[in-house]
């Protein structure tokens, strides 16, 4: 057990902090979270600024156009990128971390010539079709149908959950293409461009009054077969194999961030008061913080942990559900304690009296999600019991 | 950075569990606290037989006699332990055999008992008093090593634990002073690293003890471990006892080599998180068992109450949490 980086992996950390250092100085300021080609041209123009500087996908295959970085430097990066305050992955999250690398899996060389560029320079933008209105846990049954005809496949259905859907070029998605075949056999993969005929997309409104994502209905889209990746009815092993790229970094930069956020709420802690003693007073709510500080140190140390595991065997470990869980519900509390925190000017997702309600209150409402996007925490409890501990399954 | 057991690291944790589990099956276990007289739970032989394996000299230079392992080594060792609920002093024990002269010598070899408490508490109460041959005490001065014999006391009628007898002291000797401030500091950082290593031991056991009857108990016509209230618990305990292995390891690895960290949160990390993955574990795997877990038969509740003494030794969650924050 080695917790020291080598020195190539420290040299390319410094180079890294280097490059950022007089990057992130650069970055126009960040756009309106409503303004949603604002933030498009934002997050893309990052993207921009990494592929000139070497840095566009680390973690990719270097026949992909990537860097074939291993799980730690892809980790460093993550680290070091979210320290020195660079901009998330945001518009860029499907093409570099979801179709990209299954289109460099089990894509044709066609595909990969034509779609792959583009995603590393942030040239095109990609949306996810894959959860339905009727097909949230239970994405295997998912029904929007894709019929051939001639060299097209004619799409009908409804996605939803879809980030981006309004400013992206192309959609990764799934569709049923044998309704007669098992749930999980009928199932194919597709490449949508956002642009053709018959697409409709209407944003949802979110708790927060903002539209992070959208409903997508496809009506009589044709989509030409040879934009078909793997083979027909193969999708789901197709989707699979994208999963099995997690390497263990999905939650680095959050978990950096919780650290500093927790420094942020000690230091409310110690401005805000009542019946004249300080919140930091109360020792009960000092051993909260405590109790966040230890289990987000440990989250760390789990990180490097599942990292060192996919950089020894290649392949991610089982250890993904395990960390989504705890990571999920632990963000949600400190969230809980912020709110408390700020006592009455919770009221108003605003800074008010020079509090820093506005974010907090904002990522407060936001955390109602954490334990539902990405596999709800009760799939993924089911995930550890079935799969790690070998319990069987309900029916 | 390569944070996984290396090939001797892995070795090792198998040597131990295999000795653990031949040395002090369940039956022997079972047959301690279920017809053995409470005190004396220390047996001598197989204390020797745990210095031969290593489970004193670990840390102790190879030139000096010992292995020359970190404390990585010994939290694995320690963990196994855990497993398997060794009783004793075994984490005094271990720090003593660090101390230049006889004493740790003795303890090293597993010629002597050594307990050790943290002299600044009230109540005071000692662990396996009848045992010692000798105690030491962390003090603002240092350690201090106290007679067990002077010491004036009533060993309790009831301990919590079975495996663990306890003695009310109202007042401790003074005592010589046998080592300094900067080695009392030392001790209560591995002290707390390898007592959340026992911890996670327990924590780990349990989980495999509430996973397997949920495969065998059948309810309902089907085994319990089918319905999701059941599986999720199961679960819940899986991700606890991973969670703490990635803190307990990380401490460790830490006191190994303080460039990769901030010693004193990863040790406060690992204490907090070891003793919250063995005492909820306890609660959980007793739930799993229904009634029977309520039972003296099953072994659930020797793990819970082990659990419990653990919490309290090498700093509770109270001061360990209120210690982080002030790291904020």
């Amino acid at each position: 057990m080695d917790l020291r980086y080598t020195e190539a992996e420290e040299g390319f950390r410094a180079e890294l902090r280097a490059w950022l250092d007089q990057a992130i100085p650069l970055l126009p300021p960040k756009p309106d979270r409503n303004d949603w080609p604002g933030r498009r041209a934002y997050d893309t123009a990052w993207q921009r600024l990494l592929f000139d500087a070497g840095y566009a996908g680390l973690h990719w295959s270097v026949e992909a156009g990537g860097k074939g970085a291993t799980p730690t430097e892809h980790l460093i990066f993550l680290e070091e990128t979210e320290r020195a305050g660079a901009p998330y992955v945001g518009a860029n999250f499907v093409g570099l971390l979801h179709a990209g690398p299954t289109i460099d899996a089990a894509g044709t060389d066609e595909q990969r010539r034509r779609y792959l560029p583009g995603i590393l320079r942030g040239d095109d933008v990609w949306c996810q079709g894959f959860s339905e209105p009727g097909a949230g846990s239970d994405l295997a049954s998912l029904r929007t149908r894709a019929v051939r005809d001639g060299d097209d496949y004619v799409v009908n259905g409804s996605k939803i959950w879809t980030s981006h859907a309004e400013v992206a070029d192309y959609c990764e998605m799934l569709v049923r293409t044998d309704p007669d075949a098992p749930k999980h056999r009928g199932i194919t993969w597709l490449i949508v461009p956002m642009d053709t005929p018959g697409i409709t997309i209407r944003p949802l409104e979110t708790v927060m009054g903002t539209s992070e994502f959208a409903e997508v209905f496809f009506d009589d889209v044709r989509v030409p077969v040879a934009n078909r990746v793997g083979e027909e009815n193969d999708g789901w092993r197709v989707t699979m194999v994208t999963l099995s790229f997690e390497r263990g970094t999905a939650f680095v930069s959050e978990v950096v961030a919780c650290q500093r956020l927790l420094r942020e709420l000690a230091a409310l802690a110690k401005k805000v008061t009542r019946r004249q003693a300080t919140a930091w007073d109360d020792v009960a709510l000092r051993r909260e913080l405590g109790h966040l500080t230890a289990e987000f140190e440990a989250l760390w140390a789990l990180t490097k942990w599942n990292v060192s595991e996919a950089q020894r065997s290649g392949v991610p470990g089982v250890g993904g559900s395990v960390f989504k869980l705890r990571f999920s519900e632990t963000k949600q509390k400190v969230y809980e304690l912020a709110h408390r925190l700020l006592g009455r000017a919770a009221l108003a997702v605003d800074d008010v009296a020079g509090l820093p309600g506005a974010t907090l209150m904002d990522e407060r409402l936001s955390s109602l999600s954490y334990t539902i996007a990405a596999g709800t925490s009760q799939i993924q409890r089911n995930i550890v019991g079935e799969r790690i501990l070998g319990l069987p399954k309900e029916r | 950075m390569d944070f996984q057991l290396s090939e001797d690291q892995r070795d090792l944790r198998s040597g131990v569990r295999e000795f653990c589990e031949g040395r002090f099956d369940r039956e022997r276990m079972r047959a301690l606290v279920d017809t053995a007289p409470v005190p004396g739970m220390v047996d001598r032989a197989l204390w020797r037989e745990l210095a031969e394996t290593g489970f004193f000299s670990l840390r102790i230079a190879e030139e000096a006699g010992g292995v020359g392992l970190g404390v990585a080594e010994a939290a694995l060792v320690y963990e196994e332990a855990g497993r398997v609920l060794l009783p004793g002093p075994l984490v005094a024990t271990h720090l003593a055999a660090s101390l230049p002269g006889r004493l740790g010598e003795e303890a090293a070899a597993g010629d002597v008992v050594v307990g050790l408490i943290e002299g600044d508490s009230w109540p005071l109460l000692v662990e396996h008093l009848d045992a010692l041959d000798c105690l030491l005490v962390l003090t603002d001065e240092g350690i201090r090593r106290v007679d067990p014999a002077s010491v004036r006391g009533r060993l309790v009628a009831h301990p919590v634990d079975p495996f663990t007898p306890v003695t009310a002291v109202d007042e401790l000797p003074g005592g010589e002073v046998v080592a300094d401030v900067r080695v009392a500091e030392e001790w209560r950082r591995v002290g707390a690293v390898l007592t959340a290593a026992l911890q996670l031991g327990i924590a780990g056991r349990l989980t495999e003890l509430a996973t397997q009857y949920a495969k065998e108990r059948e309810q309902f016509g089907r085994v319990i471990g089918g319905f999701q209230a059941v599986k999720h618990l199961c679960a819940d305990m899986l991700v606890r006892t991973e969670i703490a292995r990635a803190a307990v390891y990380a401490a460790a690895v830490t006191l190994d080599d303080p460039a990769v960290g901030d010693a004193e949160v990863a040790v406060l990390t690992a204490k907090v998180m070891g003793d919250d993955a063995a005492t909820r574990n306890g609660k959980d795997a007793t739930q799993v068992y229904g009634g029977m877990g309520f039972t003296w038969e099953v072994d659930v509740h020797l793990y819970v109450k082990r659990s419990w003494v653990h919490a309290t030794q090498f700093g509770a969650a109270e001061e360990n949490e209120a210690a982080l924050a002030s790291t904020l």
